[in-house]
């Protein structure tokens, strides 16, 4: 182990925060170069932080970072150096593409590194085989195991040949057998790429030991540097975990006791508290559970150890009755597991991954809720929740909002909230995960009183080791099949070990076929591969296109969305096209005819015989008349006075009275307007029957001309208004989501980490949105045409340009929206309401914007959609071409660089 | 009894929960007060201020005339242009209605020649066009006539035809518009509230932490129903009286309190639907997704915007299982036309029956999401 004389990063008075969280609080640090160095500390102290802030993905708020000899605020030095950066973020598998196979998430790094296809996979195949993922190439990575998702982000990282190797967390999670293979990994690439430095955090204590300098981590301070040896001297331990325990400050130091557990009192006679036998449970053709048998008797505390995704959780559910199972019986009691069995319910607790408490109400919102639910009688809740209280220590915490609390106080919630009413048998999934090594040990206090004491049977899923160790028995389980179930000393003897670890290791080696024998490959012939160069392109259409290829991939791979964008498209467009119907027809009339003569039923018929209105039952009296408007079943009351046969004759002027249903104003309007017509029409009628002439009612002539829409088609003037609406609406959220969507899964990280530059990142997450919303367009078109029946009179080649264009504001505009907006949620609301109340109202589609004034008028001009909007009425309706339309065309193509230059201005290459 | 209690219990942690979240009671309290008045004062689509153009050969003293007895609300003060610019002022969508009062008009009109006057409208603006061509027709002809004779009236018929509006005699579109406002607010948000609040407690892991408890899918599902049927009843019904009544002094023809009854009973029916959508969607933008599919055609077809008949039978006949389509029968027929139980008993049961309908597919889904949740 040589000793580093160079650092590779350091830093300065660093402090970080997150509202009023303190994450860092003013850390000196130096980093020592081309050697393994390690963060460790529980989860919440910074660790994640640190590394984002040196790998130069989060933005500096205070103090100084050196990495590669250069200042990262300095936004040159972090261009220049961060293709010598390699970053890999907490979580597995985060910062890749789910949907995306092996290969396709490799060369997607690839290109973002401005690598030409010969290398990339020649890079690919190397560190495929190296990784032994050769035969894994075409699998989505979403369905690779947590080990195999790590080599793979391993793989992305390594593809550009970093100086600096960043890897937060990455084992966290994943079971033993691949830890190790990963640190195998690890020490074959460092040994054949001499000089890489490797910065690396860990909760796991006993990995850390093999670091060859290690920073030691607490609430958002340094407690120690050094090597391994160093600490452990420093303090006089023989172990990291006892070494960072004995480094906290006192005051945290002063609740924790060295956990000693108990033997378990002679068990009680009766059946076993829970038993499973042959328990299996699959989902389509993946097995979760696989014939799983284990019996745990009363009292005792049993543990299920594994990694992520082994099927721990799946087989908790099945006993509490969450989930059926396929095959099998559980059983609790005795008695079969039945989920509509109340009474057993009653006598089971359960705590499921991630404390899920009501984190809106308080500590004694949430206790109380419980008491009841579980009818305690009235008289004891109060009593219980005290006792809750008080043994749970959670009294300074009574009245506050359960999510403001920190994780280890929120866990104990979570277990008094899980025993309130006493069960017999405490079903717990990972109760420990997230929590620091204190806070665990003062959990697994309670639990073991809670078994000793209590008698509670507890059964308990971890992947920490030392936690498995304390249980009286424990199963180690492997992709949903149990290796082996005995008490930890048993196990570790059968196997001739010295520790659970490596005979965990042992027993996953006899079943695990991913060969470990392809990491001993000798170093490939590295002078083959041309060196990497390290030039600085300002824009390189190979991102770009890396980013694009990629959004394709995943766009054709979620069905979900594609079904939205384009099924979605279709349905709305017959809703608004039928549903904003102005046409006003088939409207029921009743007539109150007190004449009864030849005349009056003349009238009557007439009107009738209109395609407007429809004739009900003749009204008898003035109540029917009343009773009838007001249940809404007539629109229009006509009153034909008596004698009026008899006036009309003698030339009396006779008048008709007309009801109109005012409460759709709208539609009285056009119902007064339609009875005018046919009232004036009948008379000319009448005029022409009687005298053989049509009567002059004026002596000017007024000739009404309706231009485009001589038919008075409602629809002619909706769909082509319906199609930029649609246009809008669709593409600008699903653009929103697509760059928010990249924000919460965390892959917005690549834009952080590699050298893709905003403008890339921006047009090419652009392109295949727009290249899906030209798919709607052409379907919509489609639609109007064939299905509408809505002539396109003029070119159908400048409505297309005119669409391209159009599309690419609107995508531009979710574009933008999402660079506001952090949740997948806010995107989706934000983006609907703007686009929509702006489009519906301001934009000309019933009322043109030459008529608004004030706000909406400003809204109206400044709003892509209006000028589409007479494009594509003017194409569709009015038979205009470019020329007539010119001056939209350039209104339209003036918002591209508007908003993607506002875009660029809010999305940040660094994270805040 | 037992039930009874744990429904209550559950429905007051959602009503606290609720309370917690900033975000919906804003979105709360904004569509149930400003958003009514900004869609009650803003838009509407009848005759507002639509641009006019008119071509003046005449230069006569009538043309003056009747260029200048157009003005607002109805109409933007004439814009005077030359008969060339009048088509591309039409093509560019600037003007709905173009006027050409051709030369000698008045001269003709006086020597008894009939003189014809010509209006161009943009039929592509389908109800402003509509509406806009018989209110010019009438203004003309009232300046026309006035010139002539000296003195307006109308012209005596032989048939007299005197059309009287119910229940909104000045055709006033706030009156419309904000009680629409109110019905769409209700099935709007009783939606988006239940299914999120059924996405939040998966996505939090609190669903399987009751249905470990000795709790059955449907007190879950009851005390959803009645917390957020609550909270937009009483939205609701503060909207009607503060604001509506209020602020926009909507005078309200019949029972508020029959109207709420029927909101509560079409809020059994909308909340199901949530619950229902809640289940379906795997996450919150999946429900946001479900959410736009499915309400706007609730609203737009359901003839609480455009009159139900003139749709096709198809979409009126399918619209029939809504509950909104019964629901917007029913609050129309109330709040505007003053009617009575006895008018409206069909409307309820038809509500009641779709509610029950709802109600049953989302228990049977929740229960078997539940069941499947990996």
């Amino acid at each position: 182990m040589k000793q580093p004389d160079v650092c590779i990063a350091s830093v300065a008075d660093l402090s970080h925060r997150y509202g009023r969280t303190t994450a860092l609080e003013a850390i000196d640090l130096q980093i020592p170069a081309a050697c393994m160095a390690g963060v460790i500390g529980p989860d919440g102290v910074g660790k994640s932080s640190l590394l984002a802030l040196i790998a130069g993905v989060r933005k500096i708020q205070q103090g100084a970072v050196e990495v590669l000899r250069g200042n990262m605020r300095d936004r040159q030095h972090r261009a220049l150096v961060c293709p010598r950066i390699a970053y890999m973020p907490q979580g597995l598998g985060r910062n890749l593409y789910m949907t995306l196979s092996v290969i396709e998430n490799i060369e997607f790094f690839g290109r973002l590194f401005s690598q030409k296809s010969t290398e990339r996979q020649s890079r690919a195949d190397e560190l495929l085989g190296a990784t032994g993922l050769s035969p894994f190439r075409d699998r989505p990575a979403g369905k690779l195991s947590g080990g195999m998702k790590q080599k793979l982000g391993l793989c992305c990282a390594l593809i550009h040949d970093p100086d600096l190797l960043i890897l937060d967390e990455p084992t966290t999670g994943v079971d033993p057998l691949s830890r190790r293979q990963f640190w195998q990994l690890i020490d074959t690439i460092r040994a054949r790429r001499n000089g890489m430095s490797v910065l690396v955090s860990t909760a796991y204590m006993e990995e850390a030991e093999g670091f060859d300098w290690l920073v030691a981590m607490d609430d958002g301070r340094v407690l120690a540097t050094g090597s391994p040896g160093q600490l452990l001297e420093q303090t006089g331990t023989s172990d990291l975990d006892a070494a960072f325990i004995s480094l906290l400050p006192e005051e945290k130091r002063k609740d924790h006791q060295a956990l000693v557990v108990p033997p378990r009192t002679a068990p009680a006679d009766g059946p076993p508290a829970i038993k499973a036998e042959g328990l299996t449970r699959s989902f389509g053709d993946f097995i979760a559970v696989d014939h799983v048998n284990f019996e745990i008797g009363q009292g005792e505390i049993f543990g299920f150890l594994g990694s992520n995704g082994c099927g721990k959780t799946t087989t908790m559910k099945m006993l509490t009755g969450l989930l059926p199972a396929s095959e099998g019986t559980a059983l609790l009691f005795g008695r079969t597991v039945d989920a509509h069995d109340l009474a057993v319910r009653r006598r089971v607790g359960f705590m499921s991954q991630g404390f899920s408490l009501y984190t809106e109400l308080t500590v004694r919102q949430n206790l109380e809720l419980h008491a009841r639910l579980f009818h305690l009688p009235q008289d004891r809740i109060a009593a219980r929740i005290a006792e809750m209280i008080e043994r749970f220590t959670l009294q300074e915490y009574t009245y506050e909002i359960s999510a403001s609390l920190p994780l280890g106080i929120r866990q104990r919630l979570s277990l008094a909230v899980a025993v309130i009413h006493g069960p017999e048998i405490l079903i717990l999934d990972e109760p420990t995960s997230g929590v620091d090594p204190v806070a665990r040990d003062q959990f697994w206090h309670l639990l073991i009183e809670l078994s000793r004491r209590d008698k509670v049977t507890i059964f308990v899923s971890t992947h920490f080791m030392n936690e498995a160790e304390r249980c009286d028995r424990i199963s180690l389980m492997h992709a949903g099949k149990v290796l082996a179930s005995d008490t930890p000393a048993a196990l570790v003897q059968a196997r001739g070990k010295t520790c659970l670890q490596d005979a965990f290791i042992d027993y996953l080696e006899e079943v695990v076929d991913e060969k470990t024998s392809t990491l001993q490959s000798p170093p490939a012939d590295r002078a083959d591969l041309p060196p990497r160069r390290r030039t600085r392109s300002v824009f390189s259409f190979l991102r770009l296109f890396g980013y694009a290829h990629r959004e394709t991939l995943e766009i054709r791979r979620d069905p979900v969305l594609l079904t939205f964008a384009l099924l979605g498209t279709v349905m709305l467009m017959f809703i608004m096209g039928y549903g904003i119907t102005m046409d006003v027809e088939d409207i029921s009339f009743g007539v109150l005819d007190r004449d009864q003569t030849p005349e009056s039923v003349d009238y009557i018929q007439h009107i009738a015989g209109s395609r407007y209105f429809i004739e009900r039952s003749p009204i008898v009296d003035d109540t029917d008349l009343d009773r009838r408007m007001r249940s809404g079943e007539l629109s229009l009351a006509l009153e034909i006075p008596p004698g009026y046969g008899k006036d009309l004759r003698r030339g009396r002027n006779p008048e008709i009275g007309a009801w109109v249903d005012g409460a759709m104003p709208f539609r009285a309007e056009t119902i007064t307007g339609y009875l005018q017509g046919m009232h004036y029409a009948y008379l000319a009628d009448l005029s022409l029957r009687h005298f053989g002439r049509v009567p002059r009612f004026s002596r000017a002539d007024i000739e009404v001309r309706y231009r485009y829409n001589q038919d008075f088609k409602s629809i002619y003037a909706m769909v082509p208004a319906v199609i930029p609406l649609l246009l809008l609406f669709i593409p600008a959220i699903l653009m929103a989501l697509g760059v928010v969507r990249e924000k919460e899964l965390g892959s917005i990280t690549n834009l952080y980490a590699t050298p893709v530059t905003r403008l890339e990142f921006l047009l090419g997450k652009q392109l295949p949105y727009i290249g899906v919303s030209m798919i709607s367009f052409f379907g919509l078109v489609a639609l109007a045409v064939m299905v509408f029946g809505v002539p396109l009179k003029g070119s159908f080649a400048a409505l297309t340009i005119a669409a391209l264009l159009y599309v690419t504001v609107t995508t531009g505009l979710g574009l933008l929206m999402s660079a506001f907006t952090s949740t997948q949620v806010a995107a989706l609301a934000v983006t609907a309401i703007v686009t929509l109340l702006a489009a519906l109202n301001f934009s000309g589609m019933t009322n043109p914007v030459s008529s608004m004034a004030g706000i909406g008028a400003v809204i109206g001009n400044f709003f892509p959609t209006t000028y589409f909007l007479i494009i594509s009425r003017g194409i569709f309706t009015k038979a205009l071409g470019f020329s007539e339309l010119s001056r939209n065309f350039f209104a339209l193509a003036g918002f591209i660089p508007a908003l993607t230059i506002l875009s660029l201005f809010f999305l940040k290459k660094q994270e805040k | 009894m037992d039930k009874c209690a744990n429904i209550f219990r559950l429905g007051i942690k959602e009503l606290r929960i609720l309370l917690r979240d900033p975000v919906l009671i804003v979105l709360i309290v904004w569509t149930f007060s400003g958003g009514i008045y900004s869609i009650a004062t803003t838009t509407s689509m009848e005759l507002h201020n639509a641009p006019l153009a008119v071509t003046d050969e005449d230069q006569s003293q009538l043309s003056g005339r009747i260029i200048n007895a157009f003005y607002g609300p109805y109409f933007k003060p004439p814009e005077l242009i030359s008969l060339d610019a009048v088509d591309s002022g039409m093509d560019g969508g600037i003007y709905i209605f173009a006027i050409d009062i051709p030369p000698d008009f008045e001269k003709d009109l006086l020597a008894g020649r009939h003189p014809a006057l010509q209006v161009d409208v943009d039929a592509t603006m389908v109800t402003q066009a509509f509406i806009g061509s018989g209110y010019i027709e009438n203004i003309v002809t009232g300046e026309v006539n006035e010139f002539v004779q000296r003195y307006r009236g109308e012209s005596l018929l032989p048939i007299g035809l005197a059309i009287r509006t119910k229940y909104n005699p000045n055709r006033t579109s706030a009156w419309f518009g904000s009680v629409m406002e109110v019905i769409n607010n209700i099935t709007m948000l009783s939606m988006i509230l239940t299914g999120a609040a059924v996405v939040r407690e998966r996505e939090h892991g609190t669903l399987e932490h009751l249905m470990v408890m000795p709790l059955t899918s449907i007190e879950i599902m009851l005390s959803k129903i009645w917390a957020m049927g609550l909270v937009v009843l009483t939205a609701a019904a503060l909207s009607l009286y503060l604001m509506v009544q209020g602020v926009l002094a909507v005078p309200v023809a019949g029972s508020v309190a029959l109207f709420l009854f029927g909101a509560a009973l079409h809020l059994f029916s909308t909340t199901s639907m949530g619950i229902f959508l809640g289940t379906i969607a795997r996450s919150m933008p999946q429900l946001g997704l479900l959410m736009i599919m499915v309400i706007l055609p609730l609203q737009m077809l359901s003839g609480g915007i455009t009159p139900r008949e003139s749709m096709p039978k198809i979409v009126q006949a399918i619209m029939e299982l809504a509950p909104t389509t019964h629901f917007v029968s029913l609050a129309q027929a109330v709040l505007y036309r003053g009617a009575g139980f006895e008018l409206i008993w069909q409307n309820i049961l038809a509500i009641i029956a779709i509610g029950f309908v709802f109600f049953m597919a989302a228990l049977a889904l929740f229960r078997k999401s539940i069941n499947t949740t990996v």
